[in-house]
């Protein structure tokens, strides 16, 4: 609850800064502020500590993993203002409207992690992806920005559609809209209940994996992803991917039962062509940025894993590849931003010129590719281990290593030309702060890469 | 502790090297590092040693735990001789950025070293892919005119067989009473006959591709060709056997029933491949080349006595695993001495090695001779025990690998002839004087293989705990 009020409150906060405080570099710090104290509110609430108490009726239900992982994405968030905050404010002079709409995502965020009924589901989604519209057509005088606005919205909002025809028909059959108390068994259900819970709950699939990117509901990501400026990317594909996640989880882990094996085959159906969609197409893209949108849906594949069964290991993983697969996208992206063009050729011989940005890179892109060492390959890990603690076969695991063996192809591209093709890189005047930034974060990576337990002893008490 | 010592002195030697940026002093750091190392290696002969336990990831239950015996002791002591030779045989050769090239190949020894140590699944995966890394850095960057496309080439192949081998760390994993990864579990995990095959094959088509093994082989020639001389040697003196480690260390003790099944086909692959690359090796002209597909052949026909599931066989491996290194290591000195100074690697031009310098040729004599196996040399001892094993598991095979003695012996001698013996070369014609660092260390190798030739007892006394385990249950 602490975290719902406070980023909303920081969402108006700064809204008024836009105008009040006239210095850029002002008002990111107040944004850094903001955070701290969102994380603090959050922490407060895990520890028992309630600002804000009211009854919602069980709509809202706080558990650990919730709050820490709501703790988790805000500190992603500090991270990302922390290190992109200079180009934010490059996209406009009013850079605190950018910061409110971040707020307001992640009141969405701690609505996702936290509903235990379906119609906080709806309402948790729509705040964060309305901000997100906006956000994709930040750079207003673009045209590309525009239209992935455009087209975001409108794909956006129909499937918002699709996901409240699902929850209708969950009421039809179920008679509330709450999650935990109602799970119907199909065998003792009468029939035209049971078609109707099954066809809701396929309705909501199918609109979740709109939002997370999922093939065969992929086709709006790449567009948006390149159309969109490349500071929004980032954060589009790492904090609001991984909410959308997180909420996936939580309805799917208690409703799964209802759908019994069917579940495993649309599951099953979904991972693949995901896998599949991502990882082919990435191979052929010309732009790094492109086929970054690419490799994103890719990595989805990999987390639905985590929707297989409910386990502790799958918990474990859906939030260690959350924060790992944030982290590293975030900083590619990082990179990629100051690149002057998008294509693979602006990376030649980065080495040679910027020897400490290649490093980062390569570290990101060996965490993305989940090459040992690097948190990447534990997220892979825990992904591959949560699939056979549910029981899959081992021949979806397989399927899954090969395609992570496809997925070095295109990540590796940009480690070749940054460290063996000799030219001159494309590449703006980076910083030397900027370049300890990302430095930062690559060993982060690699700490998580040997010691994942950091993140993960917090989950139990 | 000692355990930790073989992992530490070249992590530390690795950041080290970072630092330094000239190279004269580069070099001698890494040639002290080395020696240190070595000097520590030989303590292996003395007790010994206890293991190291250390807690690392609890949440999936996987420790740090560094076993050594036998096979371990000869592979590291085969690591530790190797990069010293290496270093110093290469010392007047021209790297850019030596630091950071000498510093790549203590990461790849430490990975090595920790791949022979590791006593627990996980940890084991962990350094498997240590030691892959550096080497595509390495290959790509110092290696020769079409080194990118074909070090990705061997890194893809390499890393979709240590992620199938993850596949099936993880299903032993399931399968174990208390879900460790320790290699103490894994052999009291209950498997059925058919998830044994399952296993089985996952591990052995990581070990395979390592190895390489006939018809996975495609990535060495080409690589061992493209890259720097100093990393082929470290590639087929030592990283190859990373997959004969792996299948007498993982395959051989989990997978008793599977191996039983499948050692019939693996063993005729096994022989087909020494064949084939037997008689491409007559094929070549290159000189990096014939040593690769000579390799091939010398490898297949370990993993056939492995398969042979004799305990001689596995004996003749363990020795060989040593032998084989020290030879190919000579044998990669003699013909990086000869790039370096003529620039080329065609035997077409070569010819009159004797006249010009008649050192080198008697030591390169003397290495052909230890890779024919002939009586007297290391691999005698080693091939001898394989190929008898092997004729105790099917006399076909046996024969069959059996002509590869003859066809070793027509390419070797006729590569020196073509370099040795006749007028000499244009090519020999450009060589100047002769390289004392690589020559004494040649001398040193020539030494052990005939020392080892004829005296083998102490390799066989270092190695009888592994036979032990492995046949007295």
């Amino acid at each position: 609850m602490n975290a719902i009020i406070v980023s909303t409150l920081l969402g108006v906060i700064m809204m008024f800064c836009s105008w009040g405080v006239k210095s850029q570099n002002a008002q990111k710090n107040i944004a850094l502020i903001g955070l701290l104290c969102l994380i603090i509110a959050n922490l407060a609430q895990s520890n028992g500590w309630y600002e804000f108490n009211y009854d919602t009726k069980g709509m809202l239900l706080f558990s650990h993993f919730g709050l820490y992982s709501n703790t988790l994405l805000f500190a992603l968030t500090f991270i990302y203002v922390w290190i992109n905050g200079e180009e934010i404010s490059k996209l406009s002079n009013a850079a605190a409207d950018f910061y409110s709409l971040i707020f307001f995502i992640l009141c969405g965020v701690s609505v996702l992690t936290s509903f235990d009924n379906l119609l906080m589901l709806f309402i948790g989604i729509e705040i964060l992806s309305i901000p997100l519209y906006i956000l994709t057509g930040a750079d207003k005088k673009s045209m590309i920005s525009n239209e992935a606005a455009l087209k975001y919205f409108l794909m956006g909002s129909f499937s918002t559609g699709i996901l409240l025809l699902g929850i209708t028909f969950i009421y039809g059959a179920n008679g509330t809209f709450h999650m935990t108390s109602t799970v119907i068994k199909l065998s003792t259900g009468i029939a035209h209940e049971q078609y109707l819970l099954s066809a809701g709950l396929i309705l909501l699939f199918a609109a979740m994996n709109f939002k997370v990117s999922a093939a065969p509901f992929h086709f709006w990501t790449p567009d948006v992803y390149d159309g969109a400026p490349t500071v929004f990317t980032s954060f589009m594909a790492t904090i609001a991917k991984a909410a959308g996640f997180l909420a996936f989880i939580n309805v799917f882990s208690t409703q799964y039962k209802s759908l019994t094996t069917s579940w495993t085959l649309l599951l099953t159906f979904v991972i693949l062509s995901t896998l599949l969609v991502g990882n082919i197409i990435a191979v052929f893209q010309r732009s790094v940025k492109r086929m970054l949108s690419y490799s994103s849906i890719a990595q989805a594949g990999f987390m639905l894993f985590a929707l297989y069964g409910k386990s502790d290991i799958a918990i474990e993983g859906i939030l260690i590849f959350a924060v790992v697969y944030s982290i590293a996208t975030m900083g590619i992206f990082a990179v990629l931003v100051k690149m002057k063009e998008n294509s693979f050729e602006a990376f030649n011989g980065l080495a040679k010129t910027e020897p400490l940005l290649a490093f980062a890179t390569t570290v990101f892109l060996f965490s993305l590719a989940g090459i040992p060492l690097t948190g990447g390959f534990f997220a892979k890990y825990y992904m591959l281990a949560a699939l056979l603690k549910a029981g899959a076969g081992l021949w979806l695991v397989i399927v899954a290593v090969v395609f992570a063996a496809i997925s070095i192809y295109y990540y590796f591209k940009i480690i070749q030309a940054m460290y063996f093709t000799a030219g001159e890189p494309a590449i703006h005047l980076v910083s030397k702060n900027y370049q300890y930034q990302l430095l930062a974060l690559a060993i982060l990576l690699l700490v998580l890469g040997i010691f994942p337990n950091l993140l993960l002893n917090y989950l139990y008490f | 502790m000692l355990l930790v010592s073989f992992l530490l002195i070249p992590f530390l030697a690795a950041l080290v090297l970072l630092f330094i940026k000239d190279n004269k002093t580069a070099q001698w750091i890494a040639i002290a590092f080395s020696v240190i190392n070595l000097l520590c290696a030989l303590q292996i002969f003395g007790n010994a040693i206890p293991d190291f336990d250390a807690a690392w990831l609890s949440n999936v239950n996987s420790r740090f735990v560094l076993h050594s015996d036998g096979l371990s002791k000869i592979l590291i002591l085969l690591t530790a001789i190797s990069f010293p030779a290496i270093f110093i045989a290469t010392i007047k050769n021209d790297y850019k950025k030596r630091n950071v090239f000498l510093s790549l190949m203590f990461f790849t020894q430490a990975g090595l070293i920790g791949v022979f140590l590791a006593a627990d699944a996980l940890l084991f995966y962990f350094f498997w892919e240590l030691a892959l890394i550096p080497v595509y850095f390495l290959c790509s960057i110092w290696g020769g005119e079409k080194r990118i496309a074909i070090t990705f080439k061997f890194f893809i192949y390499t890393f979709l067989g240590s992620l199938l081998m993850l596949a099936g760390i993880l299903f032993l994993n399931a399968h174990t009473l208390d879900h460790s990864f320790l290699i103490t579990s894994f052999t009291k995990a209950t498997l059925t006959p058919a998830q044994q095959t399952t296993a089985f094959l996952l591990f052995f088509i990581a070990f395979a591709i390592k190895m390489p093994l006939f018809p996975l082989h495609t990535w060495q020639p080409d690589t061992y060709e493209q890259s720097p001389t100093a990393v082929t040697m470290v590639l087929s003196a030592v990283m190859v056997k990373m997959g004969l480690y792996g299948v007498i260390r993982w395959l051989l003790p989990l997978f008793p029933m599977a191996v039983q099944g499948a050692s019939g086909w693996v063993v005729a692959v096994s022989v087909i491949g020494i064949l084939y690359a037997s008689f491409i090796a007559i094929r070549q002209d290159d000189l990096k080349r014939l040593i690769a597909y000579s390799s091939i052949a010398h490898i297949g026909l370990m993993n056939a006595a492995l398969f042979s599931q004799h305990q001689i066989g596995v004996q003749g491996v363990l020795v060989q695993l040593f032998s084989h290194g020290i030879n190919v290591l000579g044998l990669w000195i003699v013909a990086d001495i000869i790039e370096q100074q003529t620039g080329t690697r065609s035997m077409q031009a070569m010819g009159g090695l004797a006249k010009k310098q008649p050192t080198l040729a008697i030591l390169l004599v003397g290495f052909a001779l230890a890779n024919i196996a002939l009586p007297l040399t290391n691999s005698f001892v080693g091939e001898f025990l394989m190929f008898n094993s092997l004729f105790q598991f099917n006399v076909w095979a046996a024969a069959a690998a059996g002509v590869s003695i003859v066809l070793a012996a027509i390419y070797t001698l006729n590569m020196v002839q073509k370099v040795a013996y006749g007028e000499i070369g244009e090519s020999i014609q450009k060589m100047t004087a002769p390289n004392k660092p690589a020559q004494a260390v040649l001398i040193l190798l020539l030494l052990m293989v005939l020392i080892t030739g004829v005296y083998a007892q102490p390799l066989f006394t270092l190695t009888a705990d592994t036979l032990h385990k492995l046949f007295v249950k």
